[in-house]
C-alpha cells in the first residue's frame, strides 16, 4: 500500500499555462512546501475550461478541483479569464443544488511571478478539503437518505406509479 | 368570428409566401395535442388552440433556418423564438410569429392522476371539453371536469408572459400576466430546504429512473446541437453508456450548464420526460443564479446578449477571493 493512502485527497487542479502554471512552477523552484495532494492539469488559458471539466471531476469522486488562470486584466488573451469568471462563478453557486459543497471548488488567480501566492493558495484549499474530508459518492448514497428523499416533491415531481 | 377563426384567416393571408406554418392540431386521442405543419388552406383548418397545445413549437425552427417559416406561439414559446433570434440561430426576416393570449396549458400528468383517482384510465379518453376554466375529460363512460388551475402546468400559475413577447400578427386583447401567485417554486423550494447530501440522495434516487432516451434534451428549443450533442460523441468521451446514476446525471449536468443564461424556463424538457424526472429544477436553480449575478432573464430582449457570451472588467455581483 502507498504510504500516503489515508492522508491524501485527491485535488485536480486546472491551471492556466501563462500565469498559475508558471506560479507553481517558481513556487517549485523556490523549493517552498507545499501539500501534494493536487494533481495538476495544464490548459492554454482559463478562459479554455469548461465547467463540465469540474463538475465531471467532482460527480465522479474526486475530493476538491482547484482552478487557477491569470489575473484579471493580465490574461496573455487578453480576456479568456473575464468569460472564465462568470462561468465559474456560475458553476460554484450550482454545485449546492446537485448534492456537491461547494467548498470542494473554488478558482483563484495567481501569476507566473507568484510564487508564494501559489504556496499558500495551495496549502489553504488542500487544508479546507481536508476539512471536509473524502467526497461523498453517488453510488454510495446510503438506503436511508434515498428512503428520505423519495417523496420530497410530493404529489407532482414523484408521479411515477409505483 | 371567434380568435381562433380570425387566427386561422391571418394565417391563410400569410400562408402563400410561407414554406409552412408550425401550431398543433388534434392528436391520436382527445387528451393530446400534437405539433401541426400547415402548407395548405386545409391544414390550417386543424389548428386547434387552447389549454392542450402543450407543445413548445420553437423547436423546429432552427432545423427549418433559411427557410421562411411561420409560427403560432403562446406566450412562454415567443421567448424561445426570442431566444433563438438573440443567438442568430434563426433570420428575424425568415420568421412569422403569430400569437394569441394564453390561459395555461395542463399538465398530462396532473390529468392522468385525477382521471386514475375517479377510475377512470387516460388511456380511454373519448372526449375533452374545455370552457377556459374546467376541463371536462370523458374517458372509459364517465366524465371528470376538473378545473384548469388545479391540472395546468406548473409554469402557468406562475406565468409573467401570457402574451407573446415579440409576434407580426396577435389576435385577441392581451390579458394580464398571472400575479406572481407562490412565490418560490415548489420544486425549488424544496431542494432549496433540504442539506448538501440530501440533494445528492435526491438526484441519485431520480436519476436511477432515467431511460437516457434524450426526451428531455430534443423537447429544448435551445438544444440546437442535435446529432453533435456531447453526450454522444466519441471524441471527446464525456459520458460513457454505463446505465449508472452518475452518468445520467452527469449528462443533466450538461443540459443545464449549456442552457445557463438561456433557458427560458418553457418546462419541455421536464414535460417530454417518460419517467417524470424533476429536471426542470436544475435549469431554474441556474436561472435564479444567472439573475442573482447578472440581473438578466433569457428571451426577452431580442436585442440583449447572453449574460455567459459577455463580461465586465468589474463584476457586479462577483467578489474575488482574497486567499
Ligand atoms: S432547458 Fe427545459 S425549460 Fe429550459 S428551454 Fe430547454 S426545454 Fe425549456
Ligand atoms: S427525458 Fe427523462 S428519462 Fe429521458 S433522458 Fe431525459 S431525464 Fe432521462
Amino acid at each position: 500500500m502507498p504510504v500516503l493512502t489515508g492522508k491524501e485527497l485527491r485535488i485536480v487542479g486546472f491551471l492556466c499555462n501563462w500565469c498559475s502554471y508558471g506560479g507553481a512552477d517558481t513556487a517549485g523552484v523556490g523549493r517552498f512546501n507545499q501539500p501534494t495532494d493536487l494533481r495538476i492539469i495544464r490548459v492554454p488559458c482559463s478562459g479554455r475550461i469548461d465547467p463540465l471539466f469540474i463538475a465531471k471531476t467532482l460527480i465522479n469522486g474526486a475530493d476538491g478541483v482547484l482552478v487557477s488562470g491569470c489575473h484579471p486584466r493580465d490574461c496573455h488573451y487578453a480576456e479568456g479569464n473575464f468569460y472564465a469568471r462568470r462561468r465559474l462563478e456560475v458553476l460554484k453557486r450550482f454545485l449546492p443544488i446537485l448534492g456537491i459543497d461547494p467548498g470542494r471548488f473554488d478558482y483563484t488567480w495567481v501569476s507566473a511571478s507568484e510564487g508564494q501566492r501559489w504556496q499558500k493558495v495551495v496549502t489553504v484549499f488542500t487544508e479546507q478539503i481536508h476539512a471536509l474530508g473524502p467526497a461523498p459518492r453517488y453510488d454510495a448514497v446510503s438506503a436511508d437518505m434515498l428512503a428520505k428523499v423519495a417523496g420530497a416533491l410530493g404529489q407532482g415531481g414523484n408521479r411515477v406509479a409505483a | 368570428m371567434s380568435r381562433l377563426e380570425e387566427l386561422k384567416t391571418r394565417i391563410k393571408e400569410a400562408l402563400p409566401g410561407l414554406e409552412c406554418v408550425i401550431g398543433w392540431q388534434k392528436g391520436f386521442d382527445p387528451l393530446h395535442n400534437t405539433p401541426l405543419f400547415m402548407r395548405s388552406e386545409a391544414d390550417v383548418d386543424k389548428l386547434e388552440w387552447g389549454p392542450f397545445n402543450v407543445h413548445n413549437p420553437a423547436v423546429y425552427l432552427p432545423t427549418l433556418a433559411g427557410k421562411k417559416v411561420g409560427i403560432v406561439v403562446k406566450g412562454c414559446d415567443s421567448r424561445s423564438v426570442v431566444e433563438l433570434l438573440q443567438e442568430n440561430l434563426i433570420n428575424r426576416d425568415n420568421v412569422v410569429i403569430f400569437g394569441m393570449p394564453c390561459e395555461g396549458v395542463i399538465d398530462l400528468s396532473k390529468v392522468k392522476a385525477r382521471l386514475a383517482a375517479a377510475g377512470a384510465s387516460a388511456g380511454a379518453a373519448s372526449a375533452v371539453t374545455t370552457d377556459g376554466k374546467t376541463v371536462s375529460v370523458t374517458a372509459g363512460g364517465q366524465t371528470v371536469a376538473m378545473p384548469l388551475a388545479e391540472v395546468r402546468a406548473d409554469k402557468c400559475g406562475r406565468c409573467q408572459f401570457p402574451n407573446a413577447v415579440l409576434a407580426d400578427t396577435y389576435v385577441g386583447d392581451p390579458i394580464a400576466p398571472a400575479a406572481p401567485a407562490a412565490a418560490a417554486d415548489a420544486d425549488l423550494a424544496a431542494l432549496d430546504a433540504m442539506s448538501v447530501p440530501e440533494r445528492m440522495a435526491f438526484w441519485r434516487y431520480h436519476m436511477e429512473r432515467c431511460i437516457r432516451c434524450y426526451a428531455c434534451r430534443n423537447a429544448c428549443p435551445m438544444c440546437v446541437c442535435r446529432d453533435h450533442c456531447i453526450a454522444q460523441s466519441r471524441e471527446p468521451h464525456w459520458l460513457t453508456q454505463e446505465d449508472t446514476a452518475t452518468e445520467k446525471l452527469f449528462f443533466q449536468v450538461v443540459h443545464a450548464m449549456h442552457l445557463a443564461g438561456r433557458c427560458t424556463e418553457c418546462g419541455e424538457c421536464q414535460r417530454a420526460c417518460p419517467m417524470d424526472i424533476p429536471v426542470l429544477a436544475l435549469k431554474k436553480h441556474l436561472n435564479r443564479t444567472i439573475h442573482d449575478l447578472f440581473s438578466y432573464q433569457a428571451g426577452v430582449d431580442p436585442q440583449a446578449i447572453p449574460p455567459l457570451l459577455q463580461f465586465k472588467l468589474e463584476e457586479d455581483n462577483i467578489k474575488e477571493r482574497s486567499w
